[in-house]
């Protein structure tokens, strides 16, 4: 815990797990699906469900899908907003399982159409984790820039890509890795301490047994 | 990384002959590895928040559930009342300690410090001591590193959760943290800003988290202001001379076992305590039809 985790966030109120995680967990979805979002289905789970309302969680979930930083005074205007932006939110209530208590499902769609599902979860103080992405697992903290490979499993994608960032001069701060089976359908995730080069990001989504790859960048693009 | 205890501080103060705050900031250049300017210029943007905070209360806003708003205003004029039991400085600080964390409850800007559910008792003190003394800024900012030292040796031995430690965790410790920086302010030695520390936090200990509805409304707003003038309380104790019987980091290390041995019901789950009095349970239906 940093010094400035004791003395700030400065953040609106009022809770900084049901109101600033929340914003965080928005922001995170919304540079993830890489576009403005047109269209939000956000289900909450546990603790979200039972006492967001007076913590203004959806008012600061709809914040962060706008783009809205923990620190902006505009989240209470936030079902406004959205609403001039043309966007389309409805809330329900999310079937997960043993998720965490404070976590909520985004069904998001953009504006050329691109859908995406993000599970998050706020897990004190203002952090928070995004544990699915696409229904595979992600569990990554929106702290760093991160980078999210989908794969074959087979050998040699994680030298291809741990070779790259090595190239590029990036350090690599966490890395998880899943599989569905073997040989099956594998994801990498892995949280750098410098920004990955646009470029090869789109290198890698050139190389034959990678099927995807998204990337979240602490820059404003 | 951090420290775990007070007189880690206090040791690297005496072996290098600097101040109190000096250590803290030192240890923050070096942790997130910036300059000296980058960190103070931090702090000093978190005091300015908290300032801001402050002045754009509004007093006619509620919160979500109807519970909170108001009662700022309604200090704001008892201290133009004559017939005061307290003085200025003291009313100011319940004054102050209010505001921001109804501000907090109804969606406004504030500072978490170290929470935002104890948002309101760092800044009590330290803007009324700016309001009512001759102080550079620079002064306060230097407190608020010293509020800062404190606090992290709490999260690092302790918790600063309620949902782990109960409110000792958070009103007790930005109640400790703000005892030894206005000691700081009022020109105490570092034995007497870690007994500031140690006699708020010992009177804080044991304090439950059983907010109405999971809201950090009732009784957090209020208890705000208790941490707040038992800061301040704490502070002119150790200014008189007066020692904790207890060295401060066993009173942290004490913190830290009733914080274990805390009841889940009583650690901000809303399942005993003041959140389960019929008048709770009444907010928490009304809540639950607007929904």
């Amino acid at each position: 815990m940093n010094l400035f985790d004791i003395i700030g966030p400065v953040m609106v109120g009022p809770s900084s797990s049901h109101t600033a995680g929340a914003v965080k967990i928005g922001y995170v979805a919304r540079k993830l699906l890489a576009q403005p979002v047109k269209k939000a289905e956000i289900l909450l789970y546990g603790s979200f469900l039972a006492t967001g309302k007076g913590h203004g969680t959806q008012l600061a979930i709809v914040a962060g899908l706008l783009g809205m930083k923990t620190d902006d005074s505009r989240i209470p205007d936030s079902f406004q907003l959205a609403k001039e932006a043309g966007m389309e939110i409805t809330f329900g209530e999310a079937k997960l399982k043993d998720a965490h208590p404070n976590s909520v499902q985004l069904l998001l769609m953009g504006e050329d159409g691109r859908t995406l599902d993000v599970v998050g979860e706020s897990i004190g103080g203002s952090r928070i984790n995004i544990a699915s992405i696409n229904g595979s697992m992600a569990n990554f903290s929106g702290e760093y820039p991160t980078l999210i490979v989908y794969h074959t499993d087979q050998p040699g994608h994680v030298a291809e890509v741990t070779s790259m960032l090595s190239h590029k001069s990036v350090n690599i701060a966490t890395m998880h890795l899943y599989r569905a089976g073997r040989g099956g359908r594998a994801v990498m995730v892995m949280e750098c301490d410098h920004e990955v080069p646009a470029e090869s990001v789109r290198w890698l989504t050139r190389l034959e047994g990678i099927d995807k790859v998204i990337y979240y960048s602490l820059e404003e693009r | 990384m951090g420290f775990s205890y007070l007189t880690e501080i206090e040791d690297i103060a005496k072996q290098q002959g600097v101040p109190f705050w000096r250590v803290i900031i030192e240890d923050d250049m070096k942790e997130r590895n910036v300059s000296f300017e980058e960190s103070f210029e931090t702090m000093r943007g978190m005091y300015r928040a908290m300032r801001e905070a402050d002045a754009s209360y509004d007093g006619t806003l509620r919160s979500v559930s109807g519970l909170a708003g108001g009662d700022g205003a309604k200090l704001e004029e008892f201290k133009k009342k004559k017939n005061r039991l307290i003085g200025d400085f003291l009313t100011e600080v319940m004054e102050k300690a209010v505001k921001m964390s109804e501000s907090n409850a109804c969606m406004r800007r504030i500072v978490a410090a170290p929470t935002a559910g104890s948002c309101g008792v760092i800044p009590a003190v330290l803007l009324t001591y700016e309001s009512q003394r001759e102080v550079s800024e620079d002064r306060l900012i230097e407190a608020l590193f010293v509020a800062a030292g404190i606090g992290e040796v709490i999260a690092e031995s302790a918790s600063i959760s309620g949902a782990e430690g109960g409110c000792q965790a958070e009103i007790g410790s930005a109640s400790a943290m703000a005892a030894g920086a206005v000691v700081y302010l009022e020109g105490g030695s570092d034995e007497e800003i870690m007994h500031a520390a140690a006699l708020a936090l010992k009177n804080m200990l044991g304090l439950t988290c059983d907010p109405v509805a999971g809201l950090v409304e009732v009784p957090c707003i209020k208890r705000n202001v208790s941490g707040a003038v038992n800061a301040i309380v704490s502070s002119q104790m150790a200014m008189a001379g007066i020692r904790s019987a207890i060295l401060p980091d066993e009173v942290i290390d004490s913190m830290r076992r009733i914080g274990k041995l805390l009841p889940a019901c009583l650690c901000e789950t809303g399942q005993e305590g003041l959140a389960i009095t019929p008048t709770a349970l009444e907010v928490v239906r009304k809540l639950r039809e607007e929904a």
